[in-house]
C-alpha cells in the first residue's frame, strides 16, 4: 500500500499539538498551586467572583435541581410500585441525589454557565490585550484573574451542590407528598436512613474537583484565545466541551475510588 | 570628536538592542535589529503593517522572549530577569496599546487605580484619588472619571490608556500605533500629548507607527523598518532624503502635512 506523506504529517502534527496542549494545560493547572499561597491576596476579586459564580447561578440551579428531584421521583415510582416497594422511594431518591445527581447536575450546569462565561471573559481580555496591559503594569494576571476565578469555582460549586441537593429533595418530597401524603419530617427521616458519611464526603470531594476543573479549564481556554472575536467564541465553546469531558472522566474515577471504600 | 558624537556620549543609554531576532514558526519577524535609545529621546519606529514593529516593543517590555540577541533596558538584560525582577523593571515602563486595552469591566477611575493600588500599597485612598485626578487632568479628561470605557470615543480611550501608564510615573513610554484609527485632528491631539508627556514626565519613548505626520511631529529620531530589520536610522529629514526605493515608496504613499 502506498503511504500518503501529507496525511502522515497531518496526523503527526495533530498528535504533537495534542501533547503540547496537554503539557501546557498541566503546567497552567500546576501553576495555580504555586500562586495560590503567594501574596498579594486578591480578596476583593475572590469575593466578587464568588458572587458571580454562586449567587448568579442560583436561579438556574434552583430550577434544574427542583425538576431533577421531581422528575426522578416520578419516573422511579412505577418501577418500585410494581414490587410494592414505593415506601423505599425516599431512600432511593436520596441516594441517587446525594451520591450522583446533585454533584453531577451542578457540575454540568456550572460548566455551561460559569465555564463559558470565564472562557469568554478572559478570551476577550486576551484578544483585546487587556491581559498584556495587566502584565506590563507590573501586575501578575495569573494571580489576579486565574487564581481568583478558580478559587471561586472551587469554593462555590460544592456549596451550590449542597443547595441543588436540598432543592432536588424538596422536588422529590413534593411528588411523594402528593401521592402518599407523607409529612416532610417523615420523608427526610426515611431519605437519610440509608445515607452514610461516605456518600456526603465523596460528593463534596467530587464537587470540589469539578469546581476546580471548570475554573481552570475556562481560564486556560480564555488565556490562550487567539484570532479576535472568533477566538473568543471558540474559547467559550471549548471551555464547556473540555470541562464536561473531564467531569465525566473524573466522575468515573471518583466513583471507582469511592466504591473501593464501600466494600 | 565632533559635537554630535560628544552629545550622544553624554546622554545616558536607556534602551540598547543588539542583533535581535524573533520568529513565530517559519515567520521570521525580527531579523537582526540594532537600536540605541538615549534618555528623553522620542524614537519613532516607522514601517508598514506586519513588519514586526509591535513585536519589537513587546520584546522590550518582556511580553515576548527574543530568539537571539540582547535587549538592555535601564541597565538590565530583559531576557535574563526572573519574574520578580521583570515586574520591578516594568514599573519603569509604560505601554500604550494600539487598542488602548482599557479594562472593560472597570470605570476610568478604577482603570487608573488598578496599577497604583497593586504597586504602591502604602498610598492612602485620598492619595490615590488625587493621583488619578492629576493624571486625568494632564490628559484633559478629568470629566470622564466615572465613565465606562465603552462610553468613550477612540481618542478618549487612547488618552485614558496613556494616563493609566503615566500614573506609575514611568521612565520609558512605549506607544503602539498611538494614532491608528483616529481622525487627523484627534491624531494631532495625541501627537501633542506624546510631546507633552516627554516634556512633563521626562520620559524616553519608542513610538511605533506607520503615520508620517505622527513620526514627524513626535520623533527626535526615526528608525525605518522593512521586513524585520532597520534599513535606515536618523532624523526625519535624513531618513526621507535617502535614495532607497523602499523609503521613497513609503513616503510617496503617505499623506504628510
Amino acid at each position: 500500500m502506498n503511504s500518503i506523506p501529507g496525511e502522515k504529517i497531518l496526523i503527526t502534527k495533530k498528535l504533537d499539538d495534542f501533547f503540547i496542549g496537554l503539557y501546557s494545560g498541566c503546567q497552567f493547572a500546576l501553576r495555580f498551586f504555586k500562586e495560590v499561597f503567594k501574596p498579594p491576596y486578591e480578596f476583593k476579586e475572590i469575593i466578587k467572583q464568588c458572587y458571580e459564580v454562586g449567587y448568579k447561578s442560583l436561579g438556574l440551579i434552583t430550577l434544574t435541581g427542583f425538576i431533577t428531584g421531581l422528575v426522578f421521583t416520578k419516573q422511579s415510582r412505577p418501577s418500585l410500585s410494581e414490587f410494592g416497594a414505593s415506601s423505599w422511594l425516599p431512600s432511593l431518591v436520596a441516594i441517587a441525589i446525594i451520591r450522583a445527581l446533585a454533584p453531577f447536575v451542578t457540575a454540568l450546569i456550572c460548566s455551561g454557565k460559569v465555564g463559558s462565561q470565564i472562557g469568554a471573559e478572559l478570551g476577550s481580555m486576551k484578544v483585546t490585550e487587556q491581559i498584556d496591559a495587566m502584565e506590563v503594569s507590573a501586575t501578575n494576571p495569573y494571580k489576579y484573574l486565574v487564581v481568583s476565578r478558580v478559587l471561586a469555582t472551587t469554593i462555590m460549586i460544592p456549596l451550590l451542590m449542597c443547595y441543588t441537593g436540598g432543592v432536588a429533595m424538596l422536588g422529590a418530597f413534593l411528588n411523594v407528598h402528593q401521592n402518599e401524603m407523607t409529612s416532610l419530617i417523615t420523608f427526610f427521616q426515611q431519605a437519610f436512613e440509608k445515607i452514610s458519611f461516605l456518600d456526603i464526603f465523596s460528593s463534596l470531594i467530587k464537587s470540589i474537583v469539578y469546581g476546580f476543573t471548570i475554573g481552570i479549564v475556562g481560564c486556560y481556554k480564555g488565556f490562550n484565545a487567539t484570532n479576535g472575536t472568533e477566538g473568543v467564541g471558540k474559547a467559550a465553546n471549548s471551555s464547556v466541551v473540555l470541562s464536561m469531558f473531564l467531569i465525566f472522566v473524573e466522575e468515573i474515577l471518583i466513583v471507582q475510588i469511592t466504591n473501593s471504600f464501600r466494600t | 570628536m565632533d559635537i554630535e558624537t560628544k552629545n550622544i556620549e553624554e546622554k545616558e543609554l536607556v534602551i540598547g538592542i543588539k542583533d535581535l531576532y524573533k520568529s513565530f514558526g517559519n515567520n521570521h519577524v525580527l531579523r537582526g535589529i540594532n537600536l540605541d535609545v538615549f534618555r528623553q529621546d522620542n524614537v519613532v519606529v516607522l514601517g508598514r503593517s506586519g513588519t514586526g514593529k509591535s513585536v519589537l516593543i513587546k520584546v522590550i517590555s518582556g511580553l515576548l522572549k527574543p530568539d537571539r540577541g540582547t535587549v538592555n533596558v535601564l541597565g538590565q538584560e530583559v531576557a535574563t530577569l526572573n519574574e520578580k525582577e521583570l515586574q520591578e523593571l516594568r514599573l519603569h515602563i509604560g505601554f500604550s496599546f494600539q487598542g488602548s486595552a482599557l479594562y472593560d469591566s472597570m470605570t476610568v477611575r478604577e482603570n487608573l487605580a488598578f496599577p497604583l493600588v497593586r504597586n504602591k500599597r502604602n498610598l492612602t485612598k485620598q492619595e490615590i484619588q488625587s493621583e488619578i485626578e492629576s493624571v486625568l487632568d494632564d490628559v484633559g479628561l478629568l470629566q470622564t472619571i466615572n465613565q465606562m470605557p465603552s462610553e468613550l470615543s477612540g481618542g478618549q480611550r487612547k488618552r485614558i490608556g496613556i494616563a493609566r501608564t503615566l500614573i506609575l510615573r514611568p521612565q520609558i513610554m512605549l506607544y503602539d500605533e498611538p494614532t491608528s484609527g483616529l481622525d487627523p485632528i484627534t491624531s494631532e491631539e495625541i501627537n501633542a500629548l506624546i510631546n507633552l508627556v516627554k516634556d512633563k514626565f521626562n520620559t524616553t519613548s519608542i513610538i511605533i507607527t506607520h503615520d508620517l505626520t505622527c513620526a514627524k511631529s513626535t520623533g527626535d529620531k526615526i528608525a525605518m523598518m522593512f521586513n524585520g530589520e532597520f534599513i535606515k536610522q536618523g532624523t526625519f529629514d535624513e531618513v526621507f532624503s535617502s535614495d532607497d526605493e523602499r523609503i521613497q515608496n513609503f513616503y510617496k504613499y503617505n499623506f504628510i502635512n
